[in-house]
């Protein structure tokens, strides 16, 4: 019998292990990954590790109203950021405002990429006329900032949570629809398509199940990118009074209420909740961006 | 060209109709206006007389064929809140509007430019990478806390700069400016360097990697074997090449310009259209809503008309391309 070596066994290289390990060569993104996971911990985690709950009246004291960073509550604990109009402590409800700011994001990024996804796969798949329709409305909704579509669908469905995810939606699916097809218009002329068709294997298997896992890499970064700009787009919203209600209170909300008090040099109210978007935003946006250097295999050396 | 331009315009005037129709149906069949229209405690007779005068008891074709036939003749509604009509109401806001727009624009190419520039020729340097860092927040910080901030360190603790209003304006050819009172200019810079950031960013950006490509090319390399001095190769020779690119890019712009505005005038309180649609939405002035919406399209269609005809001046293959569609 051979000798197997069985303490040691050699070193395997997976295509993921390569891709963490080129993730973190740069400093930068390896930072703002660390940021985002922590954010995104944070505002997970928030009813557990805030001093109070800001939305339960029980918690909250009119007393303790626009106190600044660092005094100490009615009910004894330090408010480090201080806290807002009502009396609620800063630090929790810029975590829970973290958790609503997130999920609208993420579930407007996550719905736009589906749809567009499927939209993209269809034109490029299809061809011919619907590609040409499909391709004609992308265009033309490109033409417009989203900003401004986001702000005009607001305008015409009203306020309140769906309808702002409804907003960003449609806002977005055309950056996505975009970036696939281009990318599908490339993967199908390659011979695993055309081996997948000459083994008789249906259409939607060929797209979805061939077609697409080729197409991720253009997404992942797309879709980092857009979900940072549909937070962003949803504060903004919000802060002109347009997007979420107050029942709702992201951090866009935060920062509108703490607009009023601005003048008046209490800066705290509206300064901690924008800096924790730009956090958020700006991490996002950095782990983005090195996203598509690493998974683009142009950039490599 | 002639089949060009006329290719286009009808397609500009395709995708007017379309929004016409999407905008017309989204506010008035999601929405009911009568509602805002008569007082809470009208009774039944009140709202009937309403839908009637209002022609909203008619089919929806028919009140969007009298919709398109006021709209082709300048007339959107009257306002709810105001009781002026529409239209006049966003053009009489509009000056003010394009005002903080070009302003922004001049900043954006003042600013962006030089830096993009200085960027482009010294990558290496540690202000160059100052400069890209710059840039990446300038596309990441959202506007409107930018804004805030703005005001908190100019107007609040430092007291330099007022922070709302328009300031003393002065009357030119019959519209109201900011830009030639001190007071004005004073009470404009806030909220168009606001506005510029992101097109600051943008014009960092492409002017670096135009100047990185250009740098390299053969005319450039012909320039110095000519002895030209650097001076001359980059003010004349690069500049020229590069900036058509950068201006038409911060040109398209303009249009977004005109978008984020709202964010913009809203926090600065600047009177212009931008502000007016969100008063506007917030009081469900559903008129003025429809009124601008349709003007910003007309505005967007007629930017991207604009710019699809200079390219094909610009660049002929655009316009074949098209013709063997």
């Amino acid at each position: 019998m051979t000798d197997i070596n069985l303490t040691t066994p050699p070193k395997v290289e997976t295509p993921f292990g390569r891709f963490v390990s080129e993730f973190f060569e740069s400093r930068i993104a390896g930072v703002a990954f660390v940021a985002l996971v922590t954010i995104i911990l944070l505002a997970i985690l928030a009813p557990w590790i805030t001093p109070q709950n800001p939305y339960d009246l029980g918690q909250v004291d009119v007393l303790d109203g626009r106190l600044p960073p660092g005094s100490v509550a009615y009910t004894g604990y330090t408010m480090w950021l201080g806290s807002d109009g009502s009396g609620r402590d800063l630090y929790s409800a810029i975590l829970y405002g973290l958790r609503i700011s997130l999920s609208v994001g993420v579930a407007s990024g996550v719905i736009a990429l589906i749809i567009g996804t499927v939209v993209g796969l269809v034109a490029a798949y299809a061809g011919g006329r619907i590609e040409n329709i499909i391709m004609r409305i992308v265009d033309l909704q490109l033409s417009f900032p989203a900003s401004l579509v986001a702000l005009m669908l607001i305008a015409i469905l009203g306020k309140g949570i769906e309808n702002i995810i409804l907003a960003l939606v449609i806002a977005q699916w055309a950056y996505f629809a975009r970036t696939v097809r281009g990318t599908a218009l490339v993967e199908r002329r390659k011979e695993y398509v055309e081996a997948a068709q000459c083994l008789g294997l249906s259409q939607t298997r060929i797209v979805f199940r061939h077609i697409l896992p080729n197409c991720m890499a253009p997404l992942i970064v797309v879709g980092t990118v857009q979900t940072a700009s549909a937070i962003s787009l949803e504060a903004t919203l919000s802060f002109l009074g347009v997007g979420l209600p107050q029942t709702e209170p992201s951090l866009g909300v935060l920062i509108a209420n703490g607009f009023e008090y601005m003048m008046s040099g209490r800066y705290w109210i509206s300064f901690f909740p924008g800096l924790a978007l730009l956090l958020t935003v700006v991490s996002i946006n950095l782990v983005g961006d090195h996203l598509r250097d690493v998974l683009n295999p142009r950039m490599k050396k | 060209m002639t089949v060009f331009i006329i290719r286009r315009l009808l397609q500009a005037s395709i995708v007017v109709m379309l929004m016409s129709i999407i905008v017309f149906f989204g506010v008035n069949v999601i929405g009911d206006p009568v509602y805002m229209l008569v007082s809470p405690d009208a009774d039944q007779d009140d709202i009937a007389a309403a839908i009637a005068r209002l022609g909203l008891d008619r089919p929806i074709w028919e009140q969007y064929w009298i919709f398109l036939k006021g709209a082709a003749t300048g007339d959107l509604g009257n306002s709810f809140i105001f009781g002026e009509p529409a239209l006049r109401l966003i053009l009489y806001h509009m000056p003010a509007t394009l005002e903080l727009a070009f302003s922004a624009l001049f900043l954006a190419i003042a600013i962006g430019i030089p830096l993009g520039l200085y960027a482009g020729l010294y990558p290496d340097k540690a202000v160059s990478k100052g400069i890209m860092a710059g840039s990446i927040l300038g596309f990441s910080l959202p506007t409107f806390w930018v804004g805030l901030m703005l005001i908190i360190l100019f107007a609040v603790e430092l007291g330099w700069l007022p922070a709302t209003g328009r300031g003393d304006t002065v009357s030119v050819l019959g519209f109201e400016t900011s830009l030639l009172t001190l007071d004005g200019l004073s009470h404009i810079f806030l909220p168009a360097l606001n506005l510029a950031l992101l097109k600051i960013s943008l014009a960092v950006r492409l002017t670096r990697a135009g100047v990185r490509e250009a740098m390299g090319q053969d005319y450039v390399k012909f320039a110095r074997a000519k002895g030209l001095s650097t001076k001359r190769i980059i003010f004349v020779h690069v500049m020229k090449n590069i900036m058509i690119p950068v201006v038409t890019v911060m040109g398209l712009e303009f249009g977004s310009l005109i978008g984020f505005s709202v964010v913009t005038e809203t926090i600065f309180a600047w009177p212009g259209m931008g502000k007016l649609l969100i008063n506007a939405i917030l009081q469900l002035d559903r008129p003025v809503v429809v009124a601008y919406l349709m003007v910003m399209v007309l505005f967007f269609v007629v930017i991207n008309l604009l710019v699809d005809i200079l390219y094909s001046i610009l660049d002929p293959r655009v316009r074949l391309q098209d013709q063997n569609k």
